[in-house]
């Protein structure tokens, strides 16, 4: 039971001559908020690219514990013919975008459906003709989905496109459609970026609330510290590519190394 | 202020004149005669100085209170894609007398309507076939009518080498369509836009230089003949000619050569209707969905475990295989296939088609197609200007509709039962997406 969820093993990821990930390890336990933190290009979006298995880490490997042992996603996208992404959100990590990435000319409640298509009935024949299977996967999808709605506080949007949403809607529903693919891991980039306060809150309650009645595991990428030090439990900093520091929130929040790469200092300790 | 307007109102004129003068000067104001040319300058200056008129027109026109309302109207209609609330009357009734009326067609029309009916069916057939390719899944192909080209050789071929005859080529085709699909899908579902357009625009020309050089198989340029279609192995000509009885010794009825193009155009409507039953079932279902899903935004998709490279395989091959079945009505319909039918401008033709009707929705789709074929026999007295017309309507189309004629509507659902977490769902009875 002590195996992490996810382990991360000396992650480098190369673009050609630039390094955007230098030697990165880390590990995300199960049922916890860990938070990936770092100044603006210090490579935790490219992290989360490997990890969710957008780019294929240069070196290193990324561990996703599931029913048979741990498993690299390297290899699922290397996978000849039917390797890709896709095989590494069907393992079980789904994500969010850093801009947002909705279907925005579909519906809401379309946007949660596609996101469960492994669950629907995916047979031309019985969808064609509507058979009792078909009908009541479909049934379930869409109670699944609007289950999800009610948890993001959208139900009253469920017929609407996704474009017309607000900003901060539409951040929440991106999560929702992540949550529907049944994630074991779920990562989010910058949840919380463009969010007013209010909005800010009401999002760091959700995610509160994913793992504590849900028992989610979350992955978390964002600037704003007052946030992260409220949700997480586990807080991972990447500059220039490496991890300068890793630890509990109090840990890492009074690292030197720390503050001098990203937090800075408080207003008053400089007049001091 | 009235000096301001009339000033601007000049100055419009005067911008006008002169560029369609420009334009019209070459066109029309030079008109070859053997090797040297005439000048018709008046002709041009006569065009433009109509242009002008028309345009201060529209102008003065735009200025009153109704001239204004109109334009709001036009300019209102936003980003053309609603959510459907629900509460919508099903259409049921209205289709049952489309279908009726359909069917019923033969009994009015004489033959030449009945022709152009045939042709405006297969039309539909084939955008409702590149509507998925385009509409649905967003891939651009501008070979569709490879396809098309497929289905109707298989019919003549098929039955000059294999014997095969119009109900086993109608079975065979989508599937040997679909095989095309998918042969040309493979190299090129890693490419986005552009790139794709041009490798489609390839694979149709490929195949129709195929269908022009390979003399000896294909029958080149002089085409191949196609059999008249049989029913349970009654024909539609005067005498039996592939072993079967003639349609009218069998009921004991007057030959009229007008039986053939009733069963070919029965046969094709109800073809026609399950097809759009078919991609109506579609738009409500996972892989339907994933294709819109994949043409708002692939990347999103992948996150979600969509095998971004099988859904647009499947887009292909269910878009080419309808273009197969249209091809074989074509070739019965014309009781001979050349090349010449299978060139660029068709796949031209087919794509305005989608593009006019609104990228996505069947209804426009279908309207489209019906305008687009009935429209140029309408207007067979200008036939010289049909191109000129066509462009004419796409411009204008995509000023003042660029959505297309028709909105797309996306489908409502509702939770089957009160869902845990949702305070203010409406509880309909429906679990089934209202459509
Ligand atoms: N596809 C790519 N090709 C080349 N360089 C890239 C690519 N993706 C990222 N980089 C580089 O890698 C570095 C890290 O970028 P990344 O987007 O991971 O930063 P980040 O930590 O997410 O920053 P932010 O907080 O602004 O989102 C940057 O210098 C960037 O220019
Ligand atoms: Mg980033």
């Amino acid at each position: 039971m002590n195996t992490p969820l996810l382990d991360v093993r000396n992650v480098t990821m190369r673009f050609g001559g630039i390094v955007a990930n230098r030697n990165v390890s880390f590990s995300v336990e199960r049922g916890g908020v860990t938070a990936l933190i770092g100044p603006n290009g210090a490579g935790k979006t490219t992290m989360f690219n490997c990890i969710t298995g957008f780019y294929r880490a240069s070196e290193g490997q990324i561990l996703l514990d599931g029913p048979n042992g741990p498993q690299d996603i390297g290899t699922l996208i290397t996978k000849p013919i039917t390797g890709g992404s896709h095989l590494v959100t069907r393992a079980g990590i789904a994500r969010t975008f850093q801009n947002i990435r909705l279907f925005k000319e579909m519906s809401v409640v379309e946007n949660l459906l596609v996101a469960q298509h492994l669950v629907t009935a995916n047979n031309l024949v019985s969808g064609v003709l509507r058979t009792p299977a078909f009908r009541r996967a479909e049934r379930e999808a869409v109670d699944r989905a609007y289950h999800w709605l009610g948890e993001m506080n959208l139900t009253d949007d469920a017929n609407r496109l996704a474009g017309e949403l607000p900003y901060g809607r539409q951040r929440r529903l991106e999560i929702a459609r992540a949550m529907c693919t049944g994630p074991k891991l779920i990562c989010l980039d910058e949840p919380a970026a463009g969010l007013n306060p209010s909005e800010t809150r009401e999002l760091s309650e959700v995610i509160q609330r994913l793992c504590k009645e849900h028992g989610q595991t979350v992955l978390v990428i964002e600037h704003d510290m007052g946030l992260v030090m409220r949700i997480s439990d586990h807080v991972v900093v990447l500059d220039h590519g490496e991890v300068i520091s890793d630890g509990t929130p109090e840990h890492v929040g009074n690292d030197p190394a720390v503050i001098a790469a990203y937090l800075g200092v408080s207003e008053e300790e400089v007049e001091k | 202020m009235q000096t301001n307007r009339l000033l601007t109102l000049a100055k419009q004129a005067l911008l006008t004149f002169t560029v369609s003068l420009i334009l019209f000067a070459p066109i029309s104001g030079l008109v070859l005669e053997g090797f040297s040319f005439r000048n018709e300058l008046t002709r041009a200056v006569l065009l433009a100085a109509l242009v002008a008129a028309g345009r201060v027109a529209l102008s003065l026109v735009g200025m009153t209170a109704i001239g204004r309302k109109i334009a709001g109207k036009a300019a209102s209609n936003g980003s053309g894609v609603t959510v459907m609330t629900g509460k919508e009357k099903s259409p049921a009734l209205i289709l049952g007398l489309i279908f009726l009326a359909g069917l019923s067609l033969p009994f009015f029309a004489d033959k030449y309507f009945l022709g152009i009916a045939i042709l405006a069916l297969i039309y539909c057939l084939l955008g409702l076939g590149l509507n998925i390719v385009v509409g649905l899944a967003g891939l651009l192909d501008l070979g569709f009518v490879a396809f098309y080209a497929v289905g109707a050789y298989l019919l003549a071929l098929g039955a000059q080498y294999l014997g095969l005859g119009f109900w086993s080529a109608l079975i065979i085709a989508p599937f040997l369509a679909g095989l095309c699909g998918m042969v040309l899908a493979f190299p090129v579902l890693k490419m986005h836009g552009d790139y794709l357009a041009i490798v489609t625009l390839g694979f149709g020309e490929i195949i129709r230089l195929v269908l022009n050089n390979w003399l000896e198989f294909t029958g080149g340029p002089n085409g191949a003949s196609v059999p008249p279609p049989t029913l349970f192995g009654l024909e539609f000509t005067r005498t039996a000619k592939q072993g079967g009885v003639p349609l009218h010794d069998y009921f004991g009825i007057a030959y009229s050569a007008d039986y053939k193009f009733w069963f070919i155009y029965l046969v094709l409507f109800l073809v026609v209707c399950l097809v759009v039953y078919a991609v109506e079932r579609l738009r409500v279902m996972p892989l339907g969905r994933m294709w819109e899903a994949l043409r708002e935004d692939e990347i999103a998709c992948r996150s979600l475990g969509v095998n971004h490279v099988f859904t647009k395989l499947t887009a292909f091959m269910l878009g080419a295989s309808t273009g197969g079945l249209a091809g074989v009505f074509f070739a019965v319909h014309q009781g001979f296939v050349n090349p010449t039918s299978f060139t660029f401008f068709e796949s031209a033709l087919i794509l305005a088609i989608v593009v006019l009707g609104g990228l996505g929705s069947t209804v426009g789709v279908i309207a489209a197609a019906l305008v687009l074929t009935i429209l140029p026999e309408l207007l067979r007295d200008f036939a010289e200007y049909r191109v000129l017309v066509f462009g004419v309507l796409m411009v204008v189309m995509m000023i003042w509709k660029p959505r297309g004629l028709v909105r797309v509507q996306r489908p409502a659902f509702f939770p089957s039962t009160a869902v845990k977490g949702a305070g203010t769902a409406p509880l309909s009875a429906s679990p089934e997406a209202v459509r």
